[in-house]
């Protein structure tokens, strides 16, 4: 499995990430720089890591959602490809529009880096069928602009589709509805705020983020 | 023959979502003492020098920008103003 980790100038988890994709998923990460205008030949998924996207200017995530890369990334995903955002990469993917909503600045106006509880609500993607459907696990986040806000028709179709994959136990930003993370329409592009990528080894003290990772390896095995 | 225009850009969260920023402004403000101010709402303005044949053609530019990059319309509404410079 080849995972595209997409590298803008500001982001700070793409090393994390691969690590977390080479070891734990058993993919073949490789860095694309957000000037590319294609993907790796045979890329099967794309991954877009945390961090400060052109240091947050304008809108976080917004221009890199604008890059030359990000146009590949749309074409990947309306083929069906698997896209991973965290953090920042969530922020993107809504900017790009393949993930509804927006995220604004938090409620409490100061940046939460934390471990956080979350309820894992949906087993149904290729993201998280590592996962009990109601299973609680902790995974830390860092950010300052977290605050996911939809119009009520969006929030309703994410609620009756099932898309919402995770959502806060103590809600740290002031989310509507406590969404931590959501799908596309088919289910194979997730964006999340919380930091899987820190919670995937022994060595950093929790592994709970590591069955996203593993369940990749499973479910993209032999694409 | 294009014309020099100054395009005055305006972007505000739109009424319904919440300001965190403005709510913290105006908690300043109290402290300061200014009384009776109600609401506080905090946006960006974008300034554009540009040429154009015309001001329509600098307005529909101009909007075109705010729909691809400047605003993210899920959440923001735009106002622009075009100018002679």
């Amino acid at each position: 499995m080849k995972a595209a980790v997409i590298v803008f100038p500001g982001s700070n988890c793409d090393r994390d990430l691969a690590d977390a994709l080479r070891e734990v998923a058993g993919a073949e990460p490789v860095m694309v720089w957000h000037k590319d205008a294609t993907l790796p030949e045979g890329t099967d998924l794309v991954a877009i890591p945390g961090g400060f996207s052109f240091g947050d200017y304008l809108r976080c995530g917004a221009i890199a959602a604008r890059s030359p890369v990000a146009r590949a990334i749309v074409d990947f995903a309306k083929r069906g490809g698997p896209v991973l955002g965290i953090c920042n990469g969530f922020q993107v993917l809504t900017e790009t529009g393949l993930l509804p909503g927006a995220l604004i600045r938090n409620a409490g106006l100061k940046f939460v880096c934390r471990d956080v509880p979350l309820r894992v609500e949906t087993g149904e993607s290729p993201f998280l069928a590592g996962y009990a459907p109601g299973a609680e696990v902790t995974i830390p986040v860092a950010h300052h602009d977290g605050n996911y806000i939809a119009d009520p028709d969006t929030l309703a179709r994410l609620e009756g589709e099932g898309r919402i994959a995770f959502r806060y136990l103590d809600n740290p930003n002031g989310s509507l509805a406590d969404i931590a993370g959501i799908l596309s329409e088919n289910r194979r592009v997730l964006g999340m705020m919380p930091h899987p990528e820190r919670a995937a080894f022994p060595h950093q003290g929790n592994e709970d983020g590591a069955p996203l990772f593993r369940a990749l390896a499973e479910q993209l095995a032999g694409v | 023959m294009p014309h020099p225009f100054k395009a005055r850009i305006e972007i505000m969260l739109k009424p319904g979502v919440l300001d965190p920023q403005g709510e913290a402004v105006r908690h300043a403000l109290a402290t300061l003492g200014f009384a009776g101010i109600d609401k506080v709402r905090q946006g960006k303005l974008v300034e554009i020098d540009m040429e154009a044949g015309n001001a329509e053609e600098a307005a529909a530019r101009a909007r075109e920008m705010c729909e691809k990059l400047l605003a993210n319309t899920v959440i923001e509404d735009y106002r622009i103003e075009i100018a002679e410079r």
